[in-house]
């Protein structure tokens, strides 16, 4: 075989090599930290997914060694390919960092903020980006959209009010499972998740679509308001599975396990078996099997700094100064917020800041 | 009186019918064609014209054909934009209509040049009337063997497909169209791949106007060079207006691209200037996307130089001072008319029209609706103005395709050229609420002179 191509890309001044046909995104994800740009449509494991949530945009200053001239919009960095010679800017760019705030801002206009009392808190990739990216306050002086609650199935909820329509749990659902029966509805900001004609997902892997989805939209019913997530404590376990790899991550409290759940990378995604196969597990492994005598239990998993749960990521961070409280029919809108307050099962006399490490379910159990 | 090479024989009686128009010269470019010219021929002749796309982006035709990509065993396809939705336009509606049988025969030809067996014309559902126009043409048309195989003896196979839509201005996006055609969801795609080389079903694709089409025809029967000699600098030939608003003969005019805005909109041979003795307060040249212009910059460039019914003059000054020719809908607003309201509504439209794929787009432009409609309604506030700026300035460029743009711009011109009347608006709601702001210092240039 003849070798592969390997093309230089220099992004926020570090430079890699990376094969011919590697977007910017998967060559800035190579260098890592800061300069990988966010994503929040993008999923490597999906075919044909990215370019639409637009928070990965970056300034292409220089397109490549044969044609350096810098392309003039931003380009979304998961759907385009590196050139050789390529300069890219992503936190060196002013506009590129602008206009991600705007996206960040689009996203969360329509978005409930209801953190509180959503499933995903915690490990919600909207909640780390405008952590990151946002403004504090909104701009944003209106009704936000609301949709009916939906019960897809037994094992899965849609908050369609929570949607960002990044599209990938559609592309789960086409790839992944043999009868795809969910997909978009309408367009424009009323376009919405939904199976067609009111059709349950049947599937033995439509399960995925929760790990797939980066905010609160589509969460397990199995585990709705058990515990939050935070209280939870990964640990990565596996059984013998007929159907999948069964390689899995259990949330557990004491002995209990609350929720299981794939394996993710440090990009939040699903993680690759060993074989090199994207690590989806079926419907029976993440909702039917909650007890630790069904699992092989490896170890705790390593938590990524990165997330939410990691301890201390809030830590002196700016409450957001909120204008529009009448809009939100009296309840108060937070967005970083005290999270504790709302659910029944928060205990309200621990500051997570003051954990050392991550939270595990020693630090909440009754008698600590 | 401006050159008509299209809508000539428009009013000829009976030209909608096969034996009229053949009897009036029609399908004589296929006969050109197809027994005088292979394929390369023909895109060197349209190359030689100079014709841009007329459906609102102004691309080279020529040069969008020769970048079709040619593959072993792979068929390519031509498809034609019948999807005419944006507010204003209403050109092709007429082409087909009264002269359903030219556009079969810029079909064949085209086809013809870019070896398209099998091409289709996608057509807005609206214009239910109008397909079954088509497709009568279409009948008379294989009937009289100009379709189907082994036309005119020269080998050549085409067939032409009526494809109707659902409703969707998204769907005229072209690769939305694409998508549609296919039988899914009218999204844009992200682009690369670009038709050319990926279109209809993977294959590679040739995406045009119908009016860009039925240039072809007089350009294969005059020659490229003799097209491009009417009209002026990179606008060659003819285009097609379809003008509306505030004009005493609303309608579609050709004219070749030499007249000034002024002669357009005040001659007896266009719009017959303006109704009940009122002035010109703005307008929008190219369909509801493009930005809007006050009557004095419209009328003159920041040159000062009489601005021309054309691509280049029409954008002279860039989005500062200039507008575009888009797809040709020429808007006209008197001075009774509110550009907070006019603005309000094309918000409306966009909003509506969003495909709701990516988040600036989708969410963007139902921000500013809303924004817009507080302002009208005289609930708005200074800061609006600013906050409205800076989303359509967060949405333009940063979307997948350029239905964003198309919303940004006319909220960003309206407010860069009349943000005087948007504060009015602001500060005197109740004022606003029954009287119009006016011309103010836009007042028309014309009566200025007189
Ligand atoms: C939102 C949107 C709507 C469009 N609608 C139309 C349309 O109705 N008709 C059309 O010919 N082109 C439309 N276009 C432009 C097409 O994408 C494409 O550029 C055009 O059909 C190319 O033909 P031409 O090169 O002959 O102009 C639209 C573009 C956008 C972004
Ligand atoms: S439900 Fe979740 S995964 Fe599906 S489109 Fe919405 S945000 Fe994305
Ligand atoms: S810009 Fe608007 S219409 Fe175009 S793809 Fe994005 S959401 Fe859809
Ligand atoms: S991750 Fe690239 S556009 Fe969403």
């Amino acid at each position: 075989m003849a070798e592969q191509q390997l093309f230089k890309v220099t992004i926020d001044n570090i430079t890699v090599e990376v094969p011919a046909g590697t977007t910017i995104l998967n060559a800035a994800r190579k260098i890592g930290g800061e300069v990988a740009p966010p994503a929040m449509c993008y999923y490597s494991k999906l075919k044909d997914s990215g370019g639409k949530c637009r928070t990965c945009l970056v300034e292409v200053s220089k397109g490549s060694e044969k044609d350096p001239r810098p392309m003039p919009k931003l380009v979304a960095s998961c759907r385009t390919t590196v050139m050789d010679g390529m300069e890219v800017k992503n936190i060196t760019s002013e506009k590129a960092l602008d206009a991600r705030k705007g996206v960040v801002e689009f996203l969360l206009i329509n978005h409930p903020l209801d953190c509180p009392i959503c499933d995903q808190a915690g490990e919600c990739d909207l909640q780390n980006l405008s952590y990151e990216h946002g403004n504090e306050g909104t701009r944003y002086e209106f009704q936000r959209r609301t949709f009916e609650k939906h019960s897809l199935g037994p094992y899965i909820q849609l908050h369609m009010t929570r949607c960002i329509l990044c599209f990938r749990c559609v592309y789960t659902a086409d790839q992944l499972t043999n009868k795809r029966e969910h997909g978009i509805l309408d367009r424009g900001d009323h376009s919405e998740i939904a199976t067609y004609i009111e059709k349950s997902l049947e599937n033995d892997f439509i399960g995925n679509v929760i790990d797939v989805c980066p905010v609160g939209a589509l969460t397990d019913r199995t585990f709705r308001f058990k515990n939050r997530v935070w209280f939870t404590k990964p640990v990565d376990a596996h059984r013998d599975c007929p159907t999948c790899s069964g390689r899995a991550q259990l949330w557990m409290r004491g002995d209990e396990v609350f929720r299981v759940t794939a394996r993710k990378d440090e990009w939040g995604e699903v993680m690759d078996t060993p074989d090199g196969k994207p690590g989806w597990i079926c419907n029976t492994c993440r909702f039917e099997k909650k007890n630790t005598s069904d699992w092989v239990i490896e170890g705790p998993t390593k938590v990524d700094r990165h997330s939410v749960i990691s301890q201390g990521h809030y830590i002196g961070m700016k409450v957001p100064n909120e204008t529009f409280q009448p809009l939100m029919k009296g309840r108060e809108p937070k967005l970083m917020m005290d999270i504790h307050d709302v659910s029944e099962v928060n205990k309200t006399n621990i500051d997570l800041s003051l954990i050392e490490g991550p939270a595990t379910s020693e630090t909440f159990s009754p008698d600590a | 009186m401006s050159k008509k090479l299209l809508l000539e024989k428009a009013h000829v009686e009976g030209i909608r019918g096969y034996d009229v128009y053949r009897r009036e010269g029609g399908y004589r470019s296929v006969e050109k064609a197809l027994k005088e010219m292979n394929p390369a021929a023909v895109v060197e002749e349209v190359k030689k014209s100079g014709l841009r796309g007329r459906g609102g982006a102004g691309f080279p035709c020529g040069m969008k054909w020769s970048f079709l990509a040619k593959v072993e065993g792979v068929p390519a396809h031509l498809v034609c934009n019948a999807d005419e939705s944006e507010p204003g336009t209403f050109k092709d509606r007429y082409l087909m209509e009264f002269l359903p049988h030219l556009l079969i025969e810029g079909l064949i030809v085209s086809s013809f040049a870019l070896n398209s067996h099998d091409t289709y014309i996608y057509i807005r559902g609206e214009y239910a009337w109008i397909i079954d126009i088509l497709e009568t043409a279409i009948e008379e048309a294989k009937a009289n063997g100009w379709l189907g195989k082994n036309i005119l003896g020269s080998g050549f196979e085409c067939n032409i497909h009526v494809h109707r839509g659902a409703g969707a201005y998204i769907c005229g996006e072209e690769t939305a169209l694409l998508e549609s055609l296919e039988g899914k969801r009218g999204n844009p795609r992200i682009k690369p791949p670009f038709p050319a080389v990926k279109g209809a079903w993977d294959r590679p694709t040739v995406v045009n106007n119908v009016e860009t089409i039925t240039a072809v025809v007089p350009i294969i029967n005059m020659g490229g060079d003799e097209y491009a000699k009417i009209g002026v600098g990179k606008s060659t030939g003819t285009k097609l207006i379809s003008a509306c608003g505030n004009i005493n003969k609303p309608g579609v005019y050709e004219m070749d691209m030499t007249i000034t805005v002024e002669e357009f909109i005040y001659s007896d041979e266009y719009c017959g200037g303006i109704p009940n003795g009122k002035k010109l307060k703005a307008c929008i040249p190219g369909g509801s996307s493009v930005p809007i212009l006050p009557a004095n910059l419209l009328l003159k460039t920041a040159k000062g130089e009489p601005r021309l019914m054309n691509y280049e003059s029409l954008s002279d000054g860039g989005f500062i001072s200039g507008s575009m020719m888009g797809s040709g809908g020429f808007i006209v607003l008197d001075e009774d008319q509110c550009v907070v309201r006019h603005t309000y509504t094309l918000a409306r439209f966009y909003r509506h029209e969003s495909c709701g794929q990516c988040s600036p787009c989708r969410e963007g432009t139902g921000w500013m609706e809303k924004i817009l409609k507080n302002i009208e309604d005289g609930k708005g506030k200074i800061s609006d103005i600013d906050l409205l700026w800076d989303i359509q300035r967060r949405i333009e460029g940063n979307t997948i395709c350029p239905l964003g743009d198309a919303a940004a711009w006319p909220v960003a011109a309206a407010i860069r050229h009349f943000r005087d009347e948007f504060e009015w608006h602001v500060l005197n709601p109740e004022e606003a609420k029954v009287r119009n702001y006016g011309l103010a210092h836009y007042a028309d240039p014309i009566h200025v002179a007189v």
